[in-house]
């Protein structure tokens, strides 16, 4: 009908507006993120090869172990993880409240700060100034920069969801404001507790896991998650299964996940009550998965075929299925049973990864497909690159999260068999550690395919052959979100 | 949902909850934590932990600078939880009392490497040290351990004949004729540090298994 017709027409024209003016800002965080993501690898591989091979690169002090893995470890979660949600937050927080970006300048004054402040910590950390608290090592003088580059953002964030054109509020948005407003007080009290005026003894124990498993609760899983809800019923064209379970998902998540973080020292000089509220909380934690696994996977249901067209929804269906093993792993890990063999070994960084990478990287990756066609106005040169992208990164973390978790239960058993000399628990690990740095090059493989097949958009965007969009990878455009 | 105002409110109170029973209540409980008083056989009060003083601590700093941490724990569990004490790793379980000078206090995840909250004891020769820092493979082949060489000085050996603190190299790990290693102050400090991780001290809360036969007594504060 003619009507219907006029209107869809101003929806269109109006994401595309949305679209376009997020262009420069999203792009710049995005490009900041992937150039970190390239750092983030060589440094991963470096330490990785160095855990098998001692004598890798030990002859300077900057390239020892005890720095390179600090060093990937901030480059991926504040360089490239934090910069990419950051983008996508801000695309999804225009598209949802359906207002074009305002301020784009200082979303750019926020990536340029952002950066010249990871910059300076990470060099900071390689010349030994780290402060050897994990999630936290950036020093001490490089952070508060981050942290005024986070409070344009999270007002920018908030001003903008002020003046939003939508009066419902998807669940997107819930989880996307939950992230905005839960890091910076989690960032704040860890820089002040821990490392302006640090506070006596374990007490710092606790804040530093109270922080850093909120880190990835609080921060990365809101905004993974955010976007799964987005993406999966744009690209399939159906609504989420049920608007009740996102509630209870979303409310028991905001509950339960920040009382997680001391089951981080479960056997450790803490008194008991701490570890066992932690426990008790991380069990709870089967709520909020299990909804949210029902609601993603249930969504899914019907529409496999589509994996076979869409890169968005290819990344950001493994994405959700790696999110609910990996919070099914990371209960199970909770246990003191459990921790008892696997607390101080190899299957909590196997553990780490399937959350990091194959939950929020994956999703993130998923994300980029589908936002970079609408905002440059071109779509991905190369399906090859976009194979290889997803390949590499598939097989990789498979090849590692897997065959690492198995290695690090029997590395567990071993240690806590007194009669094992250490050496043989040592040596028992090195068969895995192998076969992580050749996951390790499997994943930089699918990163340079990314990076590459963006340089070259990128190209087109910026040169002078100029070809019209063609949206066929990326999924229809489809209004089709619960509660519209 | 339709409410902002509502959902702001709840983001802010969940965390608020987890910030009062996570930070707020350990430190109230733990924040305050002192050294406990020790009369010894003659009468003599000392305090443990002891603070950590001169060249041990600056070792501290080159335990953290150089990321040992990401190897290395430095908590006992309890006896009967894991296999830390029948290891050696310590005599005792670890308490928050240990840590109370600790800055930053460094437990550690990972144990690729052995724990150390009581290597001091285990191990105090400062030969075997250095020369495990210098190059892992000399004491314990097969380690994954990195070595140090830049803890170390390669130099001459001078008019005055071999230094007596230069390092006791043979076969493939000897520096060549005329030449001899020596640990830098770095190496000195961060060994100094190392043979300070000491918990061989009764507390209240954690004491030492009696048939260890110590002689300093705790005493009880409440």
């Amino acid at each position: 009908m003619p009507g219907e017709l006029a209107d869809e027409g101003q929806r269109r024209a109006m994401l595309a507006e949305i679209d376009s003016s997020c262009r420069a800002p999203v792009l710049f965080f995005v490009i900041s993120g992937l150039a970190w993501l390239l750092l983030g690898t060589l440094l991963a591989l470096v330490t990785s090869i160095k855990l098998h091979s001692p004598g890798f690169l030990a002859g300077w002090d900057f390239l020892t172990f005890g720095r390179v893995r600090p060093a990937h470890l901030n480059a991926v979660i504040y360089g490239f993880a934090s910069q990419t949600g950051i983008a996508v937050t801000i695309w999804l927080m225009c598209r949802l409240c359906r207002v074009p970006l305002i301020s784009g300048g200082l979303i750019i004054l926020a990536a340029i700060f952002w950066n010249v402040g990871l910059t300076i910590g990470l060099i900071g950390i390689l010349a030994g100034d780290s402060t050897a608290i994990e999630w936290l090592e950036l020093p001490g003088y490089s952070t508060p920069i981050l942290f005024f580059s986070y409070a344009l953002v999270a007002v920018w964030s908030i001003i903008t969801f002020r003046l939003r054109r939508e009066s419902h509020l998807y669940v997107s948005q819930w989880y996307l404001l939950g992230a905005i407003l839960w890091f910076p007080w989690l960032y704040a009290t860890a820089q002040i507790m821990l490392i302006l005026e640090p506070v006596r003894g374990t007490v710092q124990a606790a804040i530093n896991w109270w922080f850093a498993h909120n880190v990835l609760g609080l921060w990365f899983t809101p905004i993974g998650l955010a976007a799964i809800y987005y993406f999966i019923p744009k690209v399939i064209g159906r609504p989420i299964h049920s608007y009740y379970l996102s509630v209870l998902g979303f409310w028991s998540l905001a509950l339960f996940y920040n009382w997680n973080g001391l089951h981080h020292l479960i056997g450790g000089p803490m008194p008991a009550w701490m570890i066992t509220v932690s426990v008790v909380a991380s069990v709870m934690m089967l709520i909020p998965v299990i909804t949210v696994a029902i609601n993603h996977h249930f969504t899914m249901v019907g529409h496999f075929g589509k994996l076979r067209y869409s890169p968005t929804l290819r990344f950001v269906v493994v994405g959700a299925l790696c999110y609910t093993a990996t919070s099914l792993q990371g209960v199970a890990n909770s246990l003191r049973s459990y921790s008892e063999i696997v607390h101080f070994t190899h299957h909590t960084i196997a553990h780490a990864h399937l959350g990091l990478y194959g939950f929020f990287t994956m999703v993130m990756f998923g994300s980029l497909y589908y936002i970079i066609p609408r905002i440059s106005g071109r779509e991905w040169p190369s399906l090859g690159l976009i194979s290889i992208h997803f390949w590499g990164c598939f097989l990789g973390l498979v090849l590692y999260v897997v065959p690492l978790s198995y290695g690090g239960i029997l590395q567990g058993l071993a240690m806590n068999d007194a009669t094992v000399p250490f050496m043989k628990v040592v040596e028992g690990t090195l068969p895995w550690l192998k076969l992580r740095t050749f996951a390790g090059l499997l994943m930089a493989l699918g990163h340079v395919a990314f990076v590459g097949n963006l340089v070259w958009l990128l190209a087109r965007v910026f040169g002078p052959y100029r070809k019209p969009v063609v949206a066929i990878l990326s999924g229809t455009e489809t209004p089709a979100i619960a509660g519209k | 949902m339709k409410y902002g105002p509502l959902l702001f409110l709840g983001i802010l109170l969940t965390l608020a909850s987890s910030w009062v029973g996570l930070v707020l209540a350990p430190y109230k409980q733990l924040g305050g934590l002192l050294p406990n008083p020790a009369t010894n056989a003659v009468g003599v009060v000392s305090y443990f932990p002891e603070a950590r003083k001169g060249e041990a601590q600056q070792g501290a700093e080159h335990y953290r600078s150089l990321g040992c941490v990401y190897c290395h724990s430095q908590q006992v569990r309890p006896a009967g939880f894991g296999g830390d004490i029948d290891r050696g790793w310590g005599r005792r379980r670890s308490v928050s009392r240990d840590y109370v000078h600790d800055r930053p206090v460094m437990l550690g995840t990972s144990r690729t490497g052995p724990d150390l909250t009581n290597i001091g004891e285990r191990q105090s020769d400062y030969g075997w040290h250095y020369t495990h820092l210098y190059n892992p493979q000399i004491t314990s082949k097969g380690s994954v351990m990195p070595p140090y060489p830049f803890l170390f000085e390669k130099r001459r050996i001078g008019p005055g004949g071999v230094s007596t603190n230069a390092l006791k190299l043979v076969g493939e790990f000897a520096p060549g004729d005329g030449w001899e290693v020596v640990p830098t102050p770095a190496a000195r400090q961060l060994v100094e540090y190392l043979r300070s991780l000491k918990s061989s001290y009764d507390l209240p809360e954690a004491p030492l298994p009696k048939a260890a036969g110590d002689a300093v007594t705790a005493t009880a504060v409440q």
